[in-house]
């Protein structure tokens, strides 16, 4: 199964939700205001941090450069992806649970 | 235009409906629970989920008079109703489940008492394995 989340951590509580109903090992993509939580240093990097220990994270780069953020401030371990790489993903892992 | 046809005969999967919003603020739960009576009409298996503020939703006793909204609550009543219906005839292939995480429950103060119809309280750890185990999820 595919976790795609869309809200920033410091925003909505979607992260923590997803984290808490969703098996290790399962894949997370961090989209739209969802890359936020991608990022090092800030109030929130731990949820990633602790995530990408027990399952593939991926972030959504179009999504990260928009924000003028760059992939150099993403969190070790997560794999940025372009668009092509969000197709591949939806296809490899079937269903796919978008926490709103 | 092109013409499709869509041969939905013998297809049965499990949905499991995401409820995380609390009622009346967004129409993310009037929403879902539209989606959820589709699957009914479709004879689909549904996990219908409640969490987060979603938990909400599900309390007794909204009267949204003040407030100039419709109380779709009444509509739980119906999906229990459907649920007891599927489970006692056995000419009816459709598995329900209405499922509140303790998680969230507990988080708001609120107890299996006081919600508008029965559910099955379960903790995150093992709801996490029926949501993975779905075919499809709708996320609200």
């Amino acid at each position: 199964m595919l976790h795609t989340v869309n809200k920033s951590p410091f925003e909505r509580n979607s992260l923590d939700t997803c984290l808490r109903l969703s098996k290790e090992g399962s894949a997370i993509l961090l989209i739209e205001d969802g890359v936020i939580a991608a990022i090092k240093g800030t109030a929130e990097s731990s949820k990633i941090e602790g995530a990408v220990a027990n399952r593939p994270v991926y972030v959504l780069g179009p999504d990260v450069k928009a924000r003028g953020l760059t992939e150099d401030q993403v969190i070790d371990g997560v794999k940025v992806v372009d668009y092509d790489g969000f197709v591949d993903l939806a296809e490899e892992h079937g269903a796919h649970n978008a926490w709103l | 235009m092109a013409e499709y046809e869509f041969d939905t005969e013998g297809v049965k999967k499990t949905f499991t409906f995401m409820n995380r919003k609390a009622p009346y603020g967004t129409v993310y739960a009037l929403e879902v629970l539209e989606t959820v009576l589709i699957s009914a009409a479709f004879e689909q298996h549904a996990n219908i989920v409640f969490a987060d503020d979603g938990v909400y939703q599900l309390k007794a006793g909204h009267d949204t008079a003040d407030i100039g909204m419709k109380n779709f609550s009444p509509t739980f009543g119906i999906i229990e109703m459907e649920k007891e219906d599927a489970d006692e005839d056995e000419d009816i292939d459709m598995n329900w489940r209405i499922i509140v995480e303790k998680e969230s429950m507990e988080a708001r103060g609120l107890t299996e008492d006081d919600f508008k119809v029965d559910v099955e309280v379960i903790a995150a750890a093992e709801l996490a394995d029926i949501i993975d185990a779905s075919d499809c999820v709708i996320g609200g």
